[in-house]
């Protein structure tokens, strides 16, 4: 028998995913997927399941039906202590940093779950390097930095893991418009170094400004989906997307 | 007896009484922190640490062995529990966790006076312990299980401390009891943790159980309904779910005990509890978080 090469399946695939919370449907049947390499936005207005979508594949929700796969593995009944093993790091919304921790004990954490410790304090420095603040402020109690400063901070604890893909959920939350730009910077920075990254955002032209592809997501359904070029010039679309002005 | 000499040997009273508090104390804390959960079966492994070492004495083994064995059979005893009792209902309503530690209370107290039967037992120490030293003609002293006490505690909190600021695992305990979203996410192994945080808190118990049957020179299974009821008032004290504050709580509910003996009229001496109480209620009501933990709201 001769058959073909099977193509190789996307480091990230969820497929007609539905995700409960109680009585409370979130996610509805959402399909969507990451290459290697790839930054990916999930668009969509408050309540519209993005969070939800990213704590599920992190394992911190099981879903209802459908499946979460990593190189066509599935991973949806993982513990999320595994899932970080296997190369999933997620930055969740509202930063969570460990308040109580310093800067550096933080960013240990992140690294915790790594069987490379030898590379740990090279990864550390460059963590640094890339946020120079976080370098200042190593001893400094976490909950003590400002907001952009525990977002750089929950960014690169996250890094520490060394991931393969990282979850980003609305970096830009909260945040003064300058620091959002200069995290998008490193963000765009990270993947011209081949960092593959789900963002969450509803901050739509940064989202746009860095990523490769987006999906627009309406009460728990991808509404529309395309290359962040083709939805950049069609905002009307995306908009409209975005709310359900039109059924 | 001289004022100064008098208050000193109240300050020794009130530490050696303040260890065990803060002994009883954190390990409440260390599990309040990391389950949000009141275990009210924690003052039993007073009881079932202070039973093994008994037990152990009794079979022969030396008393400091005894008293390892004491802290090992705690520690054991509060990871079965974690595992038999508390991990089916994790994540149930607080009150199923609640009524589930008083079940457990009931048990291991039940499982102790059909092992021991109800009535106390002596609990006897070894001659090196029995004594004291004195100073100023013996207007100052110091018991040798005081000693003991303030050392044992000493050395426990030390490690504890060296513990949670210098290991992954002692970090990663802290960031759980923060919060455990977050420590899911990046990593860690929650399961893991509460379990060494189980074994850790029962651990300190089954010392704490020791070191309070050879103050007292005897065990009983309901020995540890008293403490837990103080522990459970310093950790308020210092604020709940807080280290550092279950061992400010502790020793300064030590001190207070002892001083409101020592220096308010003897009348009021039998309402010592009382007045203990009393602060319970005041510190609830008006400094529900205690003297050191902050609130933070954690929104998923
Ligand atoms: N813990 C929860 N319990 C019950 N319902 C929830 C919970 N978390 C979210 N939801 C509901 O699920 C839906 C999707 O929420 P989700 O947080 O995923 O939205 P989101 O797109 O991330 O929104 P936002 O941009 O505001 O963060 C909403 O209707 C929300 O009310
Ligand atoms: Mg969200």
């Amino acid at each position: 028998m001769s058959n073909p090469p099977p193509l190789a399946p996307p480091l990230l695939a969820i497929e007609d995913l539905r995700v409960d919370y109680g009585a409370v449907r979130a996610v509805h049947g959402v399909s969507l997927h990451v290459a290697a390499g790839e930054v990916v936005a999930l668009l969509g207005a408050n309540g519209a399941g993005k969070s939800t979508i990213l704590r599920t594949i992190s394992g911190l929700l099981r879903p209802r039906a459908g499946q979460v796969q990593l190189d066509g593995a599935p991973i949806h009944r993982l513990p999320p202590a595994r899932i970080v093993r296997l190369g999933i790091a997620h930055s969740p919304e509202g930063r969570r940093v460990f308040g109580n921790l310093t800067v550096a004990e933080n960013l240990r954490l992140g690294a915790t779950s790594r069987p490379d410790r030898d590379k740990v304090p090279a990864d550390r420095e460059r963590m640094y390097d890339l946020f120079p603040i976080l370098r200042e402020r190593m001893h400094q109690v976490a909950g003590t930095l400002s907001g952009g400063e525990q977002q750089m901070l929950a960014l690169a604890r996250a890094l520490m893991a060394a991931p393969r893909l990282l979850l980003l959920d609305e970096p830009s939350l909260g945040i003064a418009p300058l620091i959002v730009r200069s995290i998008f910077a490193t963000l765009g920075e990270l993947k011209r170094q081949g960092t593959t990254m789900l963002l969450v955002e509803q901050n739509i032209n940064v989202a746009l400004g860095l990523a490769d592809r987006a999906y627009v997501l309406r009460t728990g359904e991808v509404s529309l989906t395309g290359s962040a070029t083709e939805l950049r010039d069609n905002y009307e679309r995306v908009a409209e997307a975005y709310l359900g002005a039109r059924q | 007896m001289s004022p100064g000499l008098y208050i000193a040997q109240q300050i020794i009273n009130g530490v050696s009484l303040g260890s065990l508090y803060a002994l009883v104390a954190i390990g409440l804390s260390l599990v309040f922190g990391i389950l949000r959960m009141t275990n009210f079966a924690h003052g039993d492994m007073m009881m079932v640490g202070a039973f093994g070492a008994l037990t152990l004495g009794a079979a022969g083994v030396p008393f400091e062995l005894a008293l390892l064995g004491g802290i090992a059979i705690g520690a054991l005893t509060g990871v079965i529990v974690e595992r038999v009792a508390y991990r089916p209902v994790r994540g149930a309503a607080d009150v199923t966790l609640l009524l589930t530690s008083l079940a457990v209370t009931y048990i291991l107290e039940n499982l102790g006076i059909l092992l021991f039967t109800s009535s106390p037992h002596d609990f006897p120490i070894p001659e090196w312990l029995d004594s004291s030293y004195e100073f100023s003609d013996g207007q100052i002293t110091f018991t040798q299980v005081n000693v003991l006490t303030v050392v044992l505690t000493g050395i426990s909190l030390s490690l504890l401390g060296w513990f949670v600021t210098r290991t992954d695992m002692g970090l990663g305990m802290r960031a759980a009891a923060e919060d455990m979203q977050a420590a899911n996410l990046v990593g860690l192994d929650v399961n893991k943790l509460i379990v060494v945080a189980f074994a850790l808190a029962s651990g300190f118990a089954g010392l704490a159980g020791v070191l309070w049957a050879a103050q007292a020179g005897v065990v009983e299974p309901s020995m540890g309904f008293t403490p837990l009821l103080k522990a459970f008032v310093a950790a308020i004290i210092g604020g709940f779910g807080s280290i550092a504050g279950a061992l400010l709580g502790g020793y300064l509910l030590g001190a207070l005990e002892v001083f409101i003996v020592a220096f308010l009229p003897s009348e009021l001496s039998p309402y010592r509890d009382a007045i203990v109480f009393s602060l319970l209620i005041a510190f609830l009501l008006f400094r529900p978080y205690g003297l050191l933990r902050t609130t933070r709201e954690v929104k998923l």
